[in-house]
């Protein structure tokens, strides 16, 4: 082993107890940071997958510009046809076929605005998370039937239960008048409000029926199990569409724009925390180092009358903290690694949260995300910090004038 | 060319509120292969000439050449790239690194020169050899007497054949045995390798192995003796 790395290590170890006092600082923030962030990509998952799952899917495939501005003439021909040959093509039955139009919703006693999606009874469970969260009633079931489900919100305001009717008046596809009686068969909870007070379903049938869509929708929807396997099913959708169409596929980021910035705005936050917990680690290696370099003056001094310049004896100031470094991040990748992988098959729960969850067909446990980035990230970034801490230290030593260190004890 | 010259060299220190004056216009020259002694009551002056030779402290005034080279404007990393090159140190209170065997403290100097693995092995063990400590290099210093200390310090002074070696009150620690034993060695490595030693010293016995004795007082120079004249 070289010298100057023999110095380093035996340096380390002069005041053991104080270096793995260091270490352990080092052990228990790369520890904590493995488990925050693979709890905090464990949490995004599910953000993600949860908010998905309600209704926008992890794709869908719409006319170009349906998007921005949803007008109903900017539709999906033979939507129905198309969902059903994507099922057959991509071997996968969690796709299905919508339409939507605003319409307005009159009770006995009340009227409001409300969004209508056309839905297909049978696939629309595999896509969206709404039909299992009926409270009352049932949900759609024939294909062609004159019924409706609504947001329990909107059932509120409308005044009406299962069994009542609503009547739908709005506009086709063509501009015409559109109008029909439905019957509420259930009412659903998302425990999201805007959905809740703004939203029913009713078989695409019907609503093709209803809107004169002539066998057109608005959108085919697509779901995966996981983000990353909706990374890989995203081409695969593309190029099965039929050709000589323009009909565009838009993933869940384009879908729902807010959900990245929120979960941005999520990780400022929590990196900030990250960032004080990694500075303070930084200021106990400073610390530390610090005094090592002060109680070693009178040793700096010799090395220095011998010929060792500054900057030398600075890289040997960092060497020992890099190694001293390296073992924190070691220990701590390794104990949060194993710590954390624990909730990884059993989940964590938070108390109060499986009641809140099972309110809102959610998983009820979290369940951290342990992968070799969430492993090491923190705990590269508390080495890279704890370097830069050495790095005063080490810069003090230029000031040092030999015979000066030497007169020191 | 004179391996050490000193002109006119003056410096002062600050204590409390009085100026003392470490070197008060002290010219030396000292030849290549010299073997001087530095004597001066304490405070006299000749750690503080002897740090100005070694380029460890810079003058107030006047000049320090070395080997012909002036080394008072020297930046740091001139000097310590010098001292690194040619100028080997002994000091009164042996200063080896205390986490590192007898061998590895020699070898590091050698590895900071750049000097590679294999030869500062060769080399470091067989300086110990020379100064008499064969077996002992896997002992750290607390290990070690204070003569043996001692003895690695020389080695490790002088294990690069440095042209100069400047030792302070390098047997200040040492019984008289020792002192001689040492003593001994500086005299052979002086007529072997013609090194040039500077020694600051107020041990009679040290003054009696030099070819030249220089006496101080208050920073000046008050005696220069040729003892082989003497």
């Amino acid at each position: 082993m070289n010298i100057v790395l023999r110095l380093a290590w035996r340096n380390l170890w002069r005041h053991s107890k104080r270096t793995w006092l260091t270490i352990g600082a080092m052990v228990f923030s790369n520890t904590l940071l493995v488990f925050m962030i693979s709890i905090q990509f464990g949490m995004y998952g599910l953000m993600i997958d949860n908010t998905l799952q309600v209704f926008s899917g992890h794709m869908q495939i719409q006319a170009p510009g349906y998007k921005d501005d949803q007008k109903m003439r900017q539709v999906v021909p033979h939507v129905v046809q198309l969902a059903s040959n994507l099922r057959k093509e991509l071997q996968t039955d969690t796709i299905a076929a919508r339409g939507w139009a605003f319409a307005l919703a009159s009770s006995e006693e009340r009227s409001y605005g409300i969004g209508v999606f056309g839905v297909e009874p049978v696939f629309e469970p595999r896509v969206s998370n709404i039909p299992g969260l009926i409270k009352e009633g049932r949900y759609l079931r024939d294909p062609d039937a004159t019924e409706i489900v609504i947001g329990a919100v909107l059932a509120r305001n409308l005044r009406v239960a299962t069994g009542d009717e609503l009547t739908l008046l709005g506009s086709g596809r063509d501009g015409s008048f559109s109008a029909a009686v439905v019957h509420v068969v259930g009412v659903f909870e998302s425990g999201v409000v805007d959905i809740d007070r703004n939203f029913g379903e009713m078989p695409l049938e019907t609503f093709q029926d209803v809107f004169y869509m002539d066998g057109a929708g608005h959108q085919v929807v697509v779901s995966a199990a996981t983000l990353d396997e909706a990374e890989l099913l995203q081409p695969k959708v593309v190029a099965a569409l039929p050709g000589g169409t323009d009909l565009v596929v838009h993933d869940w980021d384009a879908l729902q724009p807010g959900l990245r910035q929120a979960i941005q705005a999520d990780m400022s936050s929590a990196f900030f925390m990250y960032g004080i917990l990694v500075i303070l680690v930084a200021f106990s290696v400073l610390n530390t180092q610090l005094m090592s370099v002060l109680e070693r003056t009178h040793e700096f001094g010799i090395v220095m009358s011998l010929g060792l310049k500054a900057g030398r004896l600075g890289r040997l100031i960092m060497l020992e903290t890099a190694l001293m470094g390296i073992i924190g991040m070691i220990i701590g990748s390794i104990t949060g690694a194993i710590f954390t992988s624990w909730f990884t098959v059993n989940g964590l729960s938070i108390p109060g949260m499986e009641e809140m969850a099972a309110n809102f067909n959610l998983p009820a446990r979290i369940y951290p995300e342990v992968t070799p980035w969430t492993a090491v990230a923190g705990p590269l970034v508390v080495f890279l910090f704890t370097l830069l801490a050495s790095a005063y230290p080490a810069l003090r030593l230029h000031r040092l004038h030999p015979v000066e260190a030497m007169r020191a004890n | 060319m004179a391996a050490v010259r000193c002109v006119d060299l003056c410096k002062t220190y600050r204590q409390g509120d009085q100026d003392i004056k470490a070197l008060d216009h002290v010219s030396i020259e000292i030849a290549e292969g010299g073997f001087v002694c530095l004597s001066a009551p304490s405070g006299g002056g000749k750690t503080t000439l002897l740090n100005a030779i070694g380029g460890l402290d810079i003058p107030d005034s006047g000049e320090v050449w070395i080997a012909g080279r002036r080394i008072d404007q020297m930046s740091k990393g001139e000097l310590a790239d010098l001292r690194l090159s040619s100028i080997g140190f002994v000091f009164q209170a042996y200063n080896l690194i205390p986490v590192l065997t007898a061998q590895e403290n020699i070898e590091f100097v050698m590895q900071i020169q750049g000097v590679p693995a294999a030869e500062r092995r060769t080399k470091s063990l067989a300086i110990l050899e020379e100064v008499g400590l064969a077996g002992l290099e896997g002992r750290r210093p607390a290990e070690m007497s204070g003569g043996q200390q001692q003895r690695v310090a020389v080695a490790r002074a002088i294990v690069s054949r440095p042209a100069l070696v400047l030792a302070d009150e390098p047997t200040a620690n040492l019984d008289s045995r020792t002192s001689d034993e040492l003593m001994t060695l500086f005299t052979e490595l002086n007529e072997h390798h013609n090194t040039t030693f500077v020694i600051a010293t107020h041990d009679q016995r040290v003054m009696g192995y030099a070819k030249r004795l220089i006496r101080m007082l208050d920073g000046r120079i008050v005696d220069d003796i040729d003892q082989h004249a003497a």
